[in-house]
């Protein structure tokens, strides 16, 4: 019964999309669909097949009626991944990491270096690297981000909740200003100019074989699929950790450290374990969303990137798996797709000139862009959540001692 | 290497480390008082600073609008903005502590942090918006006071501006006036018993409530006063200018000793030096490889190390609760 109403939804949405392709409404009805996939109660393998039939098939055809949708989903997906490993740190360990995009900005950072002519500045000359050495990179990117992520830990972990925060947050800090002026002496990031080409994984198939499709497209379909193989993997990781002795003894910590220690679990070790593992899926993370991008820099990795990915945690409900992917997709989308639709829309309001109740529209100021007001919504996000809802939108199914005292 | 140069430059290294510490000290002093008494980093305090900066350049532009900026005293003009800024400020940090953290008090340490960045965040794009619509810019220049830039020459390669000798001057009051209101004042007796133990002093007649409220005020007022003389010594500020500061005054609050007010004021006046001679030195001592972009990293290595290795901070004795 609900399988045939959510069959029923995705239908109509996939149907809304591609009769209306630029519509945003259209495109947001079939995200809902997915999340009332989602909740619906029904058998998992069907569930399981309707997901694949939702995100294996539907989406990538909405993407060829309209490209910036599936830019949009691939973005989601790298959110949702990033969420997901901080997810670990702060949801399941409760160590509030502020500079988590650090982790993230070392993955993207050493594939732009070594996938691109930025190399040569080093060693001389041979760079780019084939573009095959990708995949190697995935691993290089996770064992670098996750050494990075444990000497940063080292030191910090014994630290109290609140400076351990200030100090991750500082950490941030010093690998943005290392990424905006490592030009010299040696020219290693290329300063805030960036580094750009970034070589692209090689396409499975020969592009010829597929003449009608545009290569843009096909990497963008191959881009998106890529993702969601990683987006798959990192769940999967997420689910295996949460339920073994590891993630009980996250959890054990998060709640009463004295007490964990007591029962025997070494505290230092299980949080840098926490710190690693998170930081070694932004590192993966980071690696693909260089190479999707071709062109990084250091505004990619600002503050307001750790707060946003914190923000979907948050928002989704920290230490439950679908929560994150909720909050990163409605946060995502909220930034991507509503604010920028109202830019356009007071955008045209302004050019239109019209004049409603004796204000002249053209006259609105011109520095008023909502696209540009991620910080209210994440801001927002924060606080809000914090008073009404600490433990998100689908909270975790364990108790919380954390969020909710008794 | 340079010596004559290195030494050269020294005295005015020195000065302008006293300003900037001065100005860390202030905004210092409002991480430190909200965290003594309730062991909270009130992260939206730097937000709390640029709205002082904010309101500081919107009377003064509006003075300069009416044509009245040339025809009143600059001393006037400064006792206004700095009033005006103030008043402002303290306002909101009781607003903000009111709104975002009071319902939150007795809960586990990081949900109010985590709303204390909300805060932050949210602030930041709200002076972005209300200055967009009222003014449709958000990067604002302070109009300079003519007498305030005249400098005076010591030496060949020191001199010193009237504005620098306002900031030091007002901020040394300000600490003053708050050191005496601490130590000599019942008020001040009160906030110190809040922030030793809010249930004595619950039960001793103190209403906690409202004590923690003043100590909003106090801090934001000093933050707010911070911002003030940050615009009118750097002229140029936007929503977004309070992060980094912030982010430095609470290194320098951890620094001297967080929760310590003594300790506030060393930290800032410390940090600032280190800062300024950070960003002169180091660019002559390596031959130009690091240049001062690299003064941030220095702060924040200076709060990683004492974190690690001096957590209770320079003169701090205040170490409660589980470190």
């Amino acid at each position: 019964m609900h399988a045939v109403g959510v069959l029923a939804l995705l239908a109509a949405s996939g149907y809304a999309v591609s009769v209306f392709p630029h519509s945003i409404l259209a495109f947001l009805l079939f995200q809902a669909s997915i999340l009332a996939l989602y909740l619906a109660p029904m058998r998992r393998w069907l569930k399981v097949a309707l997901a694949v039939l939702a995100l294996g098939v539907l989406m990538p055809a909405i993407g060829t009626v309209n490209g910036y949708y599936l830019e949009v989903a691939t973005q989601v997906g790298i959110f949702v991944a990033l969420a997901l490993g901080l997810n670990i740190v702060v949801g399941l360990a409760g160590l509030l990491d502020l500079g988590y995009v650090a982790f993230f900005a070392v993955g993207a950072y050493l594939w732009a270096i070594f996938g691109s002519p930025q190399a040569n500045q080093i060693f001389g000359g041979g760079f780019p690297l084939a573009p095959g050495w990708f995949f190697v990179f995935l691993l290089v990117g996770l064992a670098v981000a996750a050494l990075t992520g444990v000497l940063l830990g080292l030191p910090v972990l014994r630290l109290r909740g609140d400076y351990l925060a200030i100090v991750t947050l500082g950490f941030g800090e010093v690998v943005r200003v290392l990424a905006n002026n490592l030009d010299k002496p040696i020219n290693l990031t290329n300063g805030p100019k960036g580094i750009t080409p970034i070589s692209r994984p090689p396409l499975p198939f020969d592009p010829a074989r597929l003449p009608g499709v545009s290569l843009g497209l096909l990497y963008s379909l191959y881009f998106y699929f890529l993702v969601l193989l990683v987006l798959f993997v990192v769940i999967a990781v997420n689910q295996r950790l949460a339920d073994s002795h590891i993630g009980r003894a996250w959890e054990a910590i998060r709640e009463d450290e004295t007490a964990a220690q007591a029962m025997g679990v070494p505290l230092v070790r299980t949080k840098l374990l926490a710190f690693a593992c998170g930081a070694s899926f932004a590192g993966v993370i980071g690696v693909l969303f260089a190479a999707k991008q071709v062109f990084i820099n250091p505004e990619s990795f600002t503050f307001l990137e750790s707060i946003g990915v914190l923000a979907m945690v948050i928002l989704g409900g920290m230490g439950s798996i679908p929560g994150p992917a909720l909050g990163a997709t409605i946060v995502t989308v909220l930034n991507l797709q509503v604010l920028k639709g109202l830019s356009l829309w007071l955008n045209d309001l302004r050019n239109s000139g019209t004049i409603v109740f004796g204000y002249n529209l053209a006259d609105l100021p011109t520095q008023l862009e909502p696209a540009k007001y991620e910080r209210m919504v994440f801001g927002l996000i924060l606080v809000l959540m914090m008073i009404f809802r600490p433990e998100g939108i689908l909270p975790a199914r364990r108790r919380r001692r954390v969020l909710v005292d008794d | 290497m340079d010596y004559p140069l290195l030494l050269g430059i020294f005295p005015q290294v020195l000065l302008d480390g006293l300003i900037l510490g001065f100005m860390y000290a202030l905004v210092a002093l409002g991480y430190t008082m909200v965290y003594g008494v309730l062991e909270f980093i009130n992260f939206a305090h730097s937000e709390i600073f640029v709205t002082g900066a904010f309101v500081g350049v919107e009377i003064l532009l509006s003075l300069q609008h009416a044509g009245l900026l040339d025809r009143v005293s600059p001393v006037l003009v400064l006792l206004l903005i700095l009033g005006a800024g103030m008043t402002v400020s303290g306002l909101l940090a009781v607003a903000v502590e009111r709104i975002a953290y009071r319902p939150l008090r007795g809960a586990p340490r990081l949900i109010p942090l985590i709303s204390a960045i909300g805060v932050s965040f949210f602030l930041q794009d709200l002076i972005r918006l209300v200055e967009s619509v009222w003014r449709n810019a958000f990067n604002l220049v302070y109009p300079g006071l003519e007498p305030l830039n005249r400098r005076f020459e010591l030496t060949a390669t020191v001199d010193v501006s009237v504005k620098a000798l306002v900031v030091i001057a007002a901020s040394l009051l300000m600490l003053l006036a708050l050191h005496l209101l601490v130590n000599k004042t019942r008020l001040g007796t009160a906030i110190r018993a809040v922030a030793e133990d809010q249930a004595t002093a619950s039960l001793m007649g103190i209403n906690v409530d409202r004590m923690i409220s003043i100590t909003f005020l106090i801090g934001g007022a000093m933050g707010g006063a911070a911002g003030v003389l940050f615009g009118v010594q750097y002229s140029l500020i936007n929503p977004y200018t309070g992060f980094t500061p912030g982010l430095k005054a609470f290194t320098a609050a951890v620094l001297g000793g967080i929760g310590n007010i003594p300790g506030a004021m060393t930290g800032g006046l410390v940090l600032g030096l280190l800062e300024a001679f950070a960003a002169s030195y180091l660019s002559l001592l390596t031959g130009g490889a690091f240049g001062a972009e690299y003064k941030d990293i220095f702060a924040f290595s200076v709060l990683i190390l004492i974190l690690i290795f001096r957590p209770q901070g320079l003169l701090g004795e205040v170490v409660r609760g589980r470190a």
